[in-house]
This record gives structure tokens, sequence and C-alpha cells, in this order.
């Protein structure tokens, strides 16, 4: 028998394809079917879309590069639920583009965040962490409270949101400007810490 | 999951797994045309290439791996819907809402189904759940005085509490001292316990627009006189009339109520401070204090425990 091997070996092109195409049967078996399953496509019960202002707050949290020291993500252990609440499901994150689910934990995971602290507090910590938090390493992000939003491209994101399946109405959109224009940045991150993890309820 | 994609995953998982059985009995035959241990006439450098076969230790590893496979993908889910000999797995997770989340583990449980998770519940549940039931038909007040108790309120504290309130719960501006016998909405266990399930949401109003800069200067000037404070009587007493509408909350005397959350303005206790600066900012804004709500996050026993503490720290002065 001629040798095949050989001709694999000496083509890297070759090999190259060869292993993409052993690859993507994994992905064909782990990604692909998730895709079509009902926990991953539907969202929970509570699940509500991001009011304008508190979209605006994710896309603060996305800039500050938050998810790099904070997760997202509960995992079902007890250690973790004891001190997060309940642990995360797929039908939560339906309409994350992109997740925020994180994979580092230099500071606490945040995905039920919402409600555990005042508006009052995220806001002090926010400006200086020690001050409620003497033995923090979170850095303060004190220009939050000065920079204000204008809400320009605020419709648009919901518009694309929409065209992803996110359930806005044309009030929502319509008003979205408005429902942002002079808030500051510091208003519109707390707003969307305070909706984390609601939606299961 | 529809019974398609079960098969698809199944199709494509064990046939992957035939794939590397073939691939590996494949690259064990020798295609070279060269005897084993022959030279392969590949010469550079006065390096030669010699046809040798797979380590065998490597062989024997890549046929375990796929026995291994077989082996786990019997006994735990892996294949589409099949759900693995042990019935094994994580979490409930295609849950809708919490309700489904405890109606899917005793379901689980009744059918004696082997959720991981539910399972770490559950052990925990056998081993402090007794803990905390006795402590939960304990009264708080007994509680306050048993240091075993209040170490693990303390414990509930410092995860839960002390963000806000301070590690020694003292708390900073803003966020109430606990340690000390003023409280806004009562410091009697009940009203305690009522605080952390429910929350509070403290209501001062702004008082700029009724009062102008003019007025908010008389009544701080007859609030701090309240406490005992140096004003000026002529400021005071003008003040004194505008306080009417103050007393509303704070009471004819100004010794606050615990039914409204107003503070004591006699005690000299400042929660938001006391400097006439940050009087006259309260007065002229108003403040929103939110305590949050408990109930939902820790349950009853904890929140039992956590009273018990909070309780015990204003009962050692």
């Amino acid at each position: 028998m001629k040798n095949v091997h050989e001709i694999i070996e000496k083509n890297t092109g070759l090999l190259a394809i060869l292993i993409l195409v052993v690859i993507s049967f994994g992905a064909l078996v782990e990604i692909a079917p998730l895709m079509f399953q009902r926990q991953v496509t539907e969202p929970v019960e509570g699940l509500k879309p991001y009011t304008a202002l508190e979209l605006e707050g994710r896309d603060i949290y996305i800039r500050e590069g938050c998810v790099g020291c904070h997760s997202q993500m509960i995992r079902p252990f007890r250690s973790e639920t004891e001190r997060y609440g309940h642990y995360s499901v797929a039908g939560e994150s339906v309409w994350e583009r992109p997740f925020l689910w994180g994979s580092k934990r230099t500071g606490p995971d945040l995905a039920r965040v919402g409600g555990r602290y005042s508006d009052e507090w995220h806001r002090v910590h926010l400006m200086d962490p020690r001050a409620v938090v003497p033995e923090s390493n979170m850095p303060g992000f004190p220009w939050l409270a000065e920079n204000t939003l204008d809400g320009e491209l605020t419709a648009k994101k919901m518009q694309v949101f929409r065209d992803f399946g996110v359930p806005y109405t044309d009030e929502d959109i319509a008003g979205a400007t408005e429902a942002v224009k002079g808030k500051t940045e510091m208003q519109a991150l707390i707003a969307y810490l305070q909706s984390l993890g609601t939606a299961l309820n | 999951m529809s019974s398609f994609w079960s098969i698809f995953i199944s199709v494509i998982t064990l046939g992957t797994i035939l794939g590397c059985f073939l691939l590996l009995r494949w690259c064990l035959k020798n295609m070279t045309g060269v005897e084993e241990g022959d030279d392969m006439h590949h010469e550079f450098d006065g390096i030669v290439e010699i046809n040798n076969p797979l380590p065998r230790w490597w062989t024997i590893m890549f046929y375990v791996t796929i026995v291994w496979g077989i082996i786990y993908l019997a006994l735990y889910p892996g294949l589409g819907n099949f759900a693995g000999l042990l019935g094994w797995k994580s979490s409930n997770q295609d849950v809708q809402s919490l309700e489904e989340s405890r109606a899917a583990t005793k379901q689980a449980l009744e059918n004696g189904e082997l959720v991981e998770y539910d399972r770490q519940m559950q052990q925990a549940e056998e081993r402090f759940g007794p803990i905390f039931e006795a402590y939960a038909k304990r009264d708080v007040t007994d509680l306050a005085n048993d240091p075993e108790a209040l170490k693990v309120g303390q414990r509930l504290f410092l995860q839960n509490c002390a963000q806000c309130h301070g590690s020694d719960a003292r708390g900073m501006r803003g966020f109430p001292n606990l340690t000390d016998d003023a409280w806004l909405y009562g410091g009697n266990p009940e009203q305690i316990r009522t605080t952390l399930l429910q929350g509070r949401q403290g209501v001062m109003p702004g008082w700029i627009d009724s009062y102008g800069e003019k007025g908010i200067k008389e009544v701080v000037a007859y609030t701090l006189s309240l406490s005992g404070r140096k004003v000026d009587p002529e400021l005071a007493e003008a003040g004194k009339s505008r306080f009417a509408a103050c007393t509303a909350c704070h009471g004819q005397d100004g010794k606050g109520n615990y039914a409204m959350g107003a503070p004591n303005l006699t005690d000299n206790i400042w929660l938001y401070g006391g400097s006439e600066k940050a009087v006259t900012e309260t007065l002229t804004h108003g403040r929103n204090g939110v305590m949050p709500a408990w109930e939902k996050i820790l349950g009853e026993d904890k929140i039992h425990l956590l009273t018990a503490y909070v309780y015990s720290l204003s009962q050692e002065q």
C-alpha cells in the first residue's frame, strides 16, 4: 500500500485542513445542537429587555473592562449559591450579546448583584471602593459621575438588539434617547447593576 | 432534546470514537516498504531516520483513552437523550423560574434522580438544617447571649451586611451604625427582623422649593439647636415656626418616629453628617436611604440569626 501518511506529513496545508475537520466534529456535537435547544433559546419567565438606561450602563460595564475582574456566572455549587444566590441558567442569557459571563473573579460574581445594595452604596463604592469596603482592591471610577450620556446611539443599539430578537417595542426605541439624555454614566451603570440577576424569580 | 439532535449527537460522538480507533489501527501498519528497525535512507548531517513503530506505551494510552471514553459515555450523559447508567446530572439547567427550580429539585428527589447540586444541598441541609432549626425556635434575646449562635450570625453579617455597615458594624456616612442605641426603624428584635426581611426606604424630601435658601438656613439652625448645638438664636427662633412641617415625621419634640424611619434630631447622631453644611445639604435636597430586602436572598432562618447578632451589637454597651 502506498504511504499516504507521508503525503499528509509533507503538506502542512493539507495537515491544517484535516486538523480543522477533526476539530469541527467537536463543534458539531457540542455547539451546533445547543443553538436549537429550548433551554438556551427561550428566556426565563421573568426576563425583561434592558431599559435604555440599563443598556447604556451595560456598554459602560464593557468599556471599563469590568468583565475582566467580575464574572456573571454562578455555577451550581453550594459554595457559590450560598454567597451569590441561585445558580445561573441559560434562559437568563438568551438576549446577551455579547455575553459577559467572564472567567476571572478578582472581585465577586455579579450575576445576581441587583437589589443587594442600594443605589447610593453603588455610587459611593464606584467613586472610591475603599470608602465602604476598606480591604477592596477595586479601582475607583469617579469619572463616571462626570460624564453625561447624549443618547445619540441608544435607539440604534436597541434597534440592532431587536433585529436579533429582543422584544423591544416601537415606543421603547422612540423614547430611548429621551430616557438616557443628560443622565450620568454612573446612573446608567448603577441601573444596569441593579437589573442583574433579577429575572429568575 | 428532539430525537433528531439526539441521534445527530450520538452518531457523531460514537463515529469519532470509532474513527479514532480505525485511524490508530491504520497508523500502526507499516506502509513504508521498509522493514521495522531498518534504515529509511533519510540522512541529514549524519542523522539517520530508522523506521520505528509508534511507541508501545503511547499506543496503549490511546487504546485506554478510547475505552475510557466509551465507559464514560455509558455512565454519564453524553449521547443525546441517553441520561447515562448512573442517571447523574449537574443541576436543573432548564428551569424557567425559582418556583420551577424548587419543583424540579423536589421531583428529582422523589424519583431518586442524582442531581449533583441537589445532593450537595441536601447533604448540607442534613448537616446544618437542624442547627438552624434549633436556632430558629429560640428567642432572639436568648440567642443574643449565646456565643455560638453569635459566631454564625457574625459570619452571615460579614458576608452580607459588612459591605455597607462595615465589618465592625459601625457604618459610615449614609449607612447606619448598628452598635449604638439610635435606630431609624426601631431596635427591638421584631423591628430589626422586619428591617432585614423587607428592607426599608427612607424618604426625606428636599425643602429648597418650599423654604428657599433663607428658610433652609433657619430650619438648619433650629434643627441643630435641638441637640444643644450653639446657633444664632434669632435664626433658630425663625426656624422653629417652619419646623412645624417637619414634626409630621420627626415629632413635636424632634425625637423621630420609628414608623416613618424619621431619625431622632436631638441625640446629636447624624447619619449624613452633623456639620452645618451636611445638614443644609440634607434639608435642601433630601435623602433617600435604602436598606435592601433580604428575605428572598437569605431566608427566614438565617435572618433570625442575623437579627440576634444585630440586636446583640447594641446590647453590649
